[in-house]
């Protein structure tokens, strides 16, 4: 019998990320290794999907985000061009390798074209999946939006249903919603924590325990969350000489964790918009009345912004002020995945905007595939001393 | 009510018709009227060929910016290279749409384009068909504060998509177009001073009938061997004037016009090429600095391309919808073609493969020809992978090629006739003996 070892918090916040960690790198679970309540996974791209209709229907939400830089291509050069996104490249190479076979459907946004594709390759090369695009509105502002959406939200409902063989009743859509908005209220109390005492949890370890409900169930999801935040709340590390920084890009391609080691290295990133559709809803969905209305509602009236959606409340350069501002940070990183022309477009837009306003910022850009920092690496450390020097 | 006819100009006599230079005599004018447009103090309006509600806009006598076509023009005239140049100087990608880049060029050189001053549109509408729309007037929005409206167009969802006029599905979609329709309205009353008038409407929409009907039926005679004309060469000039004179009644002349032109020419059994060997589909946009140059490569082998996925994604989709404007009921039947039009003719490139085996069966097709664009993700991003398909499911000969819309940098003259020639030698191994003169002709120019 061993003796039990008293409650360390370092240790707690280990176990957690190394859990998470395991998440992110393991592949998909096989159709008898599903988690107790699931008969199946369905696929879905980023930006946002309502997860809570998938797991009302007894499908495990997986969020498909690229194989990141341990792929090796073996089909999918043949099959997108080499100017195409690393991580619409790679997702089909998932698919072709047969790593997402598991998958009963898979679903992508009108975020962009090439996204919009994948639909297509998915249903030539995977007919037995379900395939679709999730046509999510560019125009939120017209009175009707959340109408056509929760039109959109009933049809992909139906199509679950029939893939499932299981109706999808209102009451278990508002238990899945209540799921996800106490999640989605943790997530939020991560993102304080790196706003306001960032040298206790760097950007890493948020990704890291974002990144987890790609790959886990929803309630597992959120203990793993309340036991990360209960450690970190008791961390004892100090704050060190380090700026204060936005990082902005990271809404659909994710940059590798070495990229994103390299920053916490020498600067605070205190908000960013990495995963950001995992944080669409910003405030919870209400638990009552037709939930489908409230998915849509909520998608309407109570939600975050990224380059790949236009709102005219929000302009892109209106919310990364917003960011900068409300994190109180020093200075922005402006990112953008390689090929991703929206992201390309915007990182000009606010590059522009910083310099009239006279905020400091690096640009970068970045590849998923990528594994050679030590160039980012020094373009980092000097831009970070730089605004010490500055802040001096 | 219809007093189309009595607004026409003359019509000139088919028999004297050649659609290339009538096309070019109703750009510079479309250009001349845009360049007094600002001096005559009419209200503009930015939009794009897929999804723009042209209809609506036409109704409140907005003068039409195509920056499209602006971008493609500075192709053909040569000179996009430098917009291109001025705006990666300025900070844009080199991975972003060169059409883009060449129109911010053009706003850096204040407005000045070879063919004339563009004036600053009042209002821009912007589909969701082709995602680069939204940013790129998003960069309007930025730079000169342009109103901007995107209309979200619900498109298809999946393959085999199946969706019919008046079913619930398509019904939905309808009611979310009209929803969008009538805040556009608002929008252009507000800056017109004016009310729409529903009449004034569906004047406009049934010559946009009578166009679609013209246009369907000269896509039609392209059925037929030899094909009257080569769908990315003369084509090209034809979705020109859909776009541009899209319910207008110099556009409703000009297709009449063509289609009887054409349906001489097929009469006479005069083909676009004296002899017609290979008979060509080709999918993705022009490479419109070198158009000319590409299609001869094809038609010294005697291929002509019967018919091209851009001639209906490119021109609005109209086609596709197999609908006509109910004009009793405007603003509504508006609404339900918009959303057919979405589905059926431009976001199904997204499933192009369905669209293209029906297009090799319905022309005869010997062979595909893909053309693929780095900085075009909206045709370009599917494409290896539908060749891949064609290839395997249909047996169906295929070429794919890269350039670019208008940057010049990136063709490759050589690498591109060599792939064009070795592509014909198969053809021709496949279908018989290779075209003598063809391969001789293709030995004398490169010689």
């Amino acid at each position: 019998m061993t003796a039990q070892l008293p409650y360390d918090h370092e240790t707690e916040l280990e176990h957690v990320l190394e859990r998470c960690n395991a998440a992110r790198q393991a592949p998909l679970p096989a159709k008898d290794a599903l988690p107790e309540g699931f008969s199946g996974l369905l696929g879905h791209f980023p930006v946002y999907f309502p997860e809570e209709i998938a797991h009302a229907a007894g499908l495990l939400p997986v969020n498909v985000l690229g194989g990141g830089n341990r792929l090796e291509m073996k089909h999918a050069d043949a099959r997108m061009g080499s100017f195409v996104c690393s991580i619409c490249r790679s997702t089909a190479e998932l698919g072709l390798n047969g790593s997402l076979a598991g998958l009963a459907g898979f679903v992508t946004h009108p975020i962009c074209d090439a996204a919009k594709h994948l639909a297509g390759i998915w249903s030539r090369n995977f007919p037995e999946q379900l395939s679709q695009i999730l046509y999510l509105p560019q125009n939120v502002n017209t009175p009707g939006a959340v109408r056509y959406i929760a039109a959109e939200y009933q049809r992909l409902r139906a199509e679950l249903e029939k893939a499932t063989g299981r109706r999808v009743e209102d009451e278990a859509l508002r238990a899945s919603i209540r799921l996800y908005n106490h999640n989605r209220a943790l997530l939020r109390e991560l993102y304080a924590v790196r706003r306001d005492e960032p040298w206790k949890l760097s950007c890493i370890e948020s990704s890291l325990l974002t990144r987890a409900r790609t790959r886990m169930p929803c309630e597992e999801h959120t203990a793993l969350l309340g036991r990360a935040l209960d450690a970190v709340r008791h961390r004892a590390l100090r704050a060190q000489d380090k700026p204060r920084v936005v990082f902005v890009g990271g809404f659909c391609e994710q940059p590798p964790v070495e990229m994103l080691e390299t920053l916490d290295d020498n600067c605070y990133v205190v908000d960013d918009d990495l995963l950001i559709g995992l944080r669409w809803l910003s405030a919870d969905v209400p638990e009552t009345g037709d939930p489908i209305w409230a998915l849509a509602e909520s998608y309407v009236e109570r939600s975050a912004a990224s380059p790949v959606q236009h709102d005219a409340r929000k302009s892109k350069e209106g919310y990364l002020m917003a960011m900068l501002r409300e994190a109180r940070a020093d200075a922005a990183i402006l990112t953008a995945a390689k090929f991703c022309e929206p992201g390309l477009d915007d990182q000009l837009a606010w590059s522009k905007h910083l310099d009239e306003a006279g905020i400091p910022y690096l640009v970068l850009e970045f590849e998923e595939k990528m594994t050679s920092f030590e160039q980012m690496a020094m373009q980092v450390e000097t831009f970070a001393e730089s605004l010490l020097f500055a802040l001096a | 009510m219809n007093t189309v006819a009595e607004k026409m100009p003359p019509a000139p006599a088919a028999a004297g018709f050649d659609p290339r230079v009538e096309g070019q005599r109703l750009i510079r004018q479309w250009y001349a009227e845009l360049e007094q447009a600002s001096e005559l103090g009419q209200p503009v309006a930015n939009v794009f060929v897929m999804g723009n509600a042209v209809e609506i806009l036409r109704a409140f006598d907005f003068k039409l910016v195509f920056p499209e076509i602006n971008s493609l023009q500075t192709g053909v005239r040569k000179a996009s290279e430098e917009y291109i140049r001025l705006s990666e100087d300025y900070g844009m990608s080199p991975d972003v749409c060169s059409y883009v880049k060449a129109d911010v060029g053009l706003i850096l050189k204040e407005h000045r384009h070879p063919a004339g001053r563009i004036p600053k549109a009042h209002l821009a509408v912007a589909s969701n068909m082709c995602n680069t729309f939204i940013k790129w007037a998003e960069i309007w929005e930025r730079w000169l504060k342009t109103p901007t409206f995107v209309l979200d167009l619900p498109g298809q969802r999946s393959a085999g998509w199946q969706v019919r006029p008046g079913d619930a599905q398509h019904a939905a979609d309808a009611r979310w177009v009209e929803a969008q329709f009538q805040e556009l309205i608002a929008r252009c009353e507000a800056i017109t001073g004016r009310k729409l008038d529903l009449e004034r409407l569906a004047e406009i929409e049934e010559r946009v009938n009578r166009m679609v009907l013209h246009w369907n039926n000269v896509m039609v005679l392209n059925r037929v061997c030899p094909a009257p004309y080569n769908a990315m060469l003369d084509g090209l000039t034809f979705i020109g004037i859909m776009n541009v004179y899209r319910g207008a009644p110099e556009g409703v002349e000009f297709m009449r016009t063509l289609e009887e032109h054409l349906k001489a020419k097929v009469a006479r059994g005069e083909g676009r090429v004296a002899e017609e060997r290979f008979r060509l589909l080709f999918s993705g946009t022009p490479c419109y600095v070198s158009m000319r140059r590409l299609v001869e490569l094809f038609e010294t082998w005697g291929g002509v391309f019967a018919y091209s996925d851009y001639l209906t994604f490119a021109a609005g989709g109209m086609d596709a919808a197999e609908l006509l404007y109910d004009t009793s009921r405007p603003l509504e039947s508006l609404a339900e073609v918009t959303a057919l039009a979405a589905q059926r003719g431009l976001s199904n490139q997204f499933f192009a493969h369905e669209r293209l085996a029906r297009q090799i069966r319905d022309y005869g097709a010997d062979g595909v020809v893909f053309h693929g664009i780095k900085s075009c993700r909206f045709v370009s991003s599917g494409m290896a992978d539908t060749r891949e398909y064609l290839n395997r499911r249909l047996e169906v000969p295929t070429l794919y090629i890269e350039s670019d819309l208008i940057d010049p940098r990136y063709w490759s003259d050589a690498q591109i006739k060599n792939r064009v020639d070795a592509f014909f030698e198969a053809l021709g191994q496949r279908g018989g003996a290779a075209p003598a003169r063809g391969a001789a002709e293709a030995q004398r120019r490169s010689a």
